[in-house]
């Protein structure tokens, strides 16, 4: 067991730390900057954020994406908003406030110093965006409009309708389009990154397929950066697109990069229910919803039974036949507590009996009370005494539909019920990894020249991300970190001159990539990817979901183990090397998903405590809270590769807070 | 519910494509289009033939990926929906549904139903931007007010997933919904004034190279648009043209 150098910048006060590095890292000069290459993996936040930032440095970025067009990179499905410490509204927040909120909603898990750093940058990216032509929602006065999120007692998210994650990545995707114009960026669509490329142990290149043609290529620069998201497809089921995947992170891990707390997920608490064994993924919908609607199931089981039978509708269920069992348990935060701490209170209910559709696994989300709410405001500010309560509805429903029309349209479309009518049904799924490649300061992997940003890190959210954080930490790292902490890097490359792809090792790296290719393609064995993909989600999802236990979680290792050895033995991809094939590339992805799994339950069985969104049945307050070991645990769990998942060897980053005392996480 | 699919099938760009003849059965009505599609494919795996090649991605309707033309129509028969968020409720058993590619010159087909849309990316190359640094020292984000009837507006153009719909259903496989909502969404906010004359001009000189026809006002890209762009910037757009062009 080794111990790890965050490279955090010592001496300084936490909030003088950023911006004294800053002045005094090395920098490359504009006209050796073009003598530079950097590699960007992944085009969405953080990635294409970075590549255009790079190029427009003067580096040569050459960036990669599977999808036909950069600007359909996943973040562009994130709803609710971004987070910044602007001020706005004039409600007390502030740098240290949004640094505060974003450390305690991590459960204390997160590097203080990495988060500051955040926190800082929050309100730049506000600005910069808004000088893309970002539309976010503005109030009647012309300024930015806030919405609340869950975890904090102020409003600090700035939104965009509920399609921000869309308005954000387009504004990267525009900035990114100015450089490929400009010939700063060449754009390689549809390819997909299948091995990091070391010279002399440095990060040199990679090995991509383009998959149109099945061609594999060999790309060389003097960095490599890996924006390509998060792993929460390893439970097959989940809020992320079809097409999200770890292999490039799990690429960078086998060959040298830690992997940091991978058991650290995000079960989101609002998405749809799952219908049916051909479900090929869940539908989120927005934190924000939280701010209006109200989380409940009945009171009693025999209304459950009634609602379950269609014999009671939600709607025949008076005030007091209902539990609001957040408002109840949290009276505080009430609807708006953390994602971690809402989707196990769901859990709690259900596991109980209370579920109210068939599977037994939903909640209510009701909007009856703010319809009434805003409905009485709204007949107030039009002068209408004595509203009848239909009015009133009228009213009312009118602003609800403004303010999330487009999530009530998508919810009717999958579930169809009108969710103005009768309450919506919810379920929590999974939705983020705040677990992913180790990075220092710097946002450098263990290997030298090879960094990571955005989801794919582990570095800001700790245990339990924020709402409305994701976007501001992947759009933090590509603006406004990246672009200075990887020049300190490149200064000493200045001299290198262009890396050759002629050298053993690209040869070596494009064989193997080449060998595990054919393989798939000639076992023609019996049981095609997704049966494996389904067979491992289903260990993830019933062994190391919102519960874990010691029992279950070897009891996953062992699995695990099974399905990979089955997967290698008898999966079958049919189709040819070198042509459009989508079997084989799921088959890459799946092959990396089941070796991460294995990681992520090793994590979580030797993480003997419950934080955030890891929560140990062996580990819980008398109230049936999440129970931390700061003595113990408070550390950074970075595994390093060994050719096993299970002999992994784990590196500690011990966790220092010196500005916040670590406190027992309280939403009460 | 037990349905008959007819569906494109092509090899590569090369090859010249048929339609082929498959059938499912026990498809539920909760199953979304391309959830039966996956019920398709894993038929075909199974029994080792080559399963259908689409595109997909989110399949929450926002990341314009999903591409089909079912039974004659952009992303099926529901309005305002992509084709991942059509759901099989929609059909009815004993239905035979017709599944092909969005079709346009400037949409050359890569294999079965998957095509190449970088035409699009090229026009926004072309202008689809602000030029605008990231420095850090931009200017405080409220320092200039906008509206809130102009920012919606230009929200409402900025919604465009570019998934090319329009261009599939035009008769002229015109790409005018498309360019227009990028040229209004600029137009309409005080931040893309400045570069206003040269975007425009820019990018209809890119729309026109890439092979996309011209616009005869049929309004058939406004119906299928599943982001519901209005019509109204194809006029903004064209007042920007012109307005452009006079200026010289």
């Amino acid at each position: 067991m080794g111990t790890l150098d965050s490279r955090v910048p010592k001496g300084d006060s936490l909030s003088d730390k950023w911006s004294n590095y800053k002045e005094h890292i090395n920098l490359v000069n504009p006209a050796n900057k073009r003598n530079i290459d950097v590699i960007v993996v992944g085009t969405g936040l953080a990635g294409g954020s970075a590549a255009a930032t790079l190029a427009e440095l003067g580096y040569n970025v050459k960036a990669f994406c599977y999808q036909d067009s950069p600007r359909r990179a996943h973040s562009i499905a994130a709803q609710g908003g971004i987070n910044a410490a602007k001020n706005y509204q004039g409600d007390g927040d502030s740098n240290y406030r949004l640094f505060y909120d974003t450390v305690k909603g991590g459960d204390y898990r997160s590097r203080e110093a990495n988060v500051h750093r955040l926190a800082e940058v929050s309100g730049n990216i506000i600005d910069q965006c808004v000088a893309q032509g970002v539309p976010f929602a503005r109030d009647y006065g012309g300024l930015l409009d806030n919405r609340s999120f869950g975890g904090v007692l102020v409003s600090r998210t700035f939104y965009a309708k509920g399609q921000t994650g869309q308005q954000l990545l387009l504004g990267a995707y525009s900035a990114m389009n100015r450089q490929i114009a400009r010939g700063k960026i060449t754009m390689h669509n549809r390819h997909e990154m299948l091995d990091v490329v070391k010279v002399d142990g440095k990060a040199r290149g990679i090995i991509a397929r383009n998959l149109i043609t099945g061609e594999i290529e060999r790309h060389s620069a003097h960095a490599v950066v890996i924006a390509s998201g998060g792993y929460g497809n390893v439970y097959f089921l989940s809020t992320n697109a079809m097409g999200s995947n770890a292999t490039a992170a799990w690429k960078i891990h086998k060959k040298g990069a830690y992997f940091a707390n991978p058991c650290y997920t995000q079960i989101h608490p609002t998405c749809i229910p799952r219908s049916g064994d051909y479900q090929s993924k869940l539908t989120l919908m927005s934190e924000s919803l939280r701010n209006d609607g109200r989380i409940w199931v009945p009171k009693n089981l025999d209304d459950v039974k009634a609602i379950r039978d269609g014999s009671k509708k939600p709607t025949d269920l008076s005030q007091e036949e209902r539990d609001y069992y957040l408002e109840r348990r949290y009276p505080a935060f009430g609807n708006l507590v953390p994602r971690d701490v809402a989707s196990r209170a769901a859990k709690e209910r259900c596991d109980a009996g209370y579920g109210v559709n068939a599977t037994g696994e939903a909640v209510y989300l009701d909007f009856a009370s703010a319809i009434e709410r805003y409905g009485k405001e709204q007949a107030k500010i039009n002068n209408i005494d004595n509203p009848s309560s239909e009015k009133i509805y009228e009213l009312g429903q009118a602003i609800v539909e403004a303010k999330y029309g487009n999530l009530f349209q998508m919810y009717e479309k999958i579930v169809d019920q009108n969710p103005y009518e009768t309450p919506m049904m919810i379920y929590p799924a999974v939705h983020y990894t705040m677990g992913g490649v180790w990075v220092d300061y710097n946002l450098m992997t263990t290997i030298p020249g090879c960094y990571c940003i955005g989801e794919a890190n582990f570095s800001d959210h700790g245990a339990n991300r924020l709402g409305a954080s994701a976007l501001m930490q992947g759009l933090a790292d590509g603006y406004f970190v990246l672009p200075y902490t990887i020049g300190d890097y490149l200064a000493d490359d200045i001299r290198t001159g262009t890396i050759s792809t002629e050298s053993s090792e690209f040869d070596e790296a494009e064989k193997s990539v080449k060998e595990k290719l054919a393989f798939f393609i000639n076992n023609k064995g019996s049981h095609s990817v997704d049966y494996y993909h389904k067979k491992l989600g289903n260990i993830m999802w019933e062994k190391c979901g919102m519960s874990r236990n010691k029992k279950g979680l070897e009891e996953a290792i062992q699995e695990i183990q099974e399905v990979r050895k089955d997967f290698w033995k008898n999966v079958k991809v049919p189709g040819s090397l070198n042509e459009f094939n989508q079997e084989l590339e799921k088959a890459g992805r799946v092959a990396d998903f089941i070796e991460l799994g294995e990681l992520f339950a090793k994590d979580a069985l030797d993480r003997e405590e419950s934080c955030g969104g890891h929560f140990r049945e062996e580990h819980v307050t008398e109230d049936g809270e999440a129970k931390r070991d700061d003595e113990n645990y408070a550390y950074v769990a970075a595994w390093e590769y060994t050719g096993e998942p299970s002999e992994a060897i784990l590196h500690k980053e011990q966790l220092e807070f010196k500005d916040i005392e670590l406190k027992t996480r309280s939403y009460k | 519910m037990n349905l008959t699919l007819k569906i494109w099938r092509q090899k590569d760009a090369n090859d010249k494509g048929k339609i082929v003849e498959y059938k499912v059965t026990d498809i539920s009505e909760h199953m979304s289009f391309l959830e039966m599609m996956d019920v398709l494919n894993e038929q075909l795996v199974n029994s080792s033939d080559e399963p259908i090649a689409f595109d997909h991605d989110c399949r929450e309707g926002i990341c314009g990926m999903c591409s089909m033309y079912i039974n004659g129509q952009a992303h099926g028969p529901d309005g305002g929906v992509t084709t991942c968020q059509l759901h099989m409720r929609s059909f009815k058993d004993g239905d035979t549904i017709y599944i092909e590619p969005f079709r346009a010159n400037a949409f050359p087909v890569i294999k079965d139903l998957v095509v190449d849309r970088s035409a699009f990316d090229r026009i926004q190359h072309a202008g689809g931007y602000i030029s605008v640094n990231t420095s850090g020292n931009t200017q405080d984000a409220n320092s200039i007010p906008i509206a809130k009837d102009i920012a919606d507006e230009a929200m409402d153009a900025a919604t465009c997933i570019g998934c090319g719909a329009c261009v599939a259903t035009c008769k002229n496989s015109s790409a005018m919904l498309f360019v227009s909502a990028k040229v209004s969404q600029y137009a309409l906010l005080p931040q893309g004034q400045v570069e206003a004359t040269d975007r425009v001009m820019n990018m209809v000189a890119q729309m026109d190279a890439e092979g996309f026809g011209n616009c005869t006002n049929t309004g058939a890209c406004e119906v299928e648009c599943p982001k519901g762009i209005s019509l109204e910037n194809i006029a903004r757009m064209n007042r920007e043209y012109m307005k452009a062009t006079s200026k010289g």
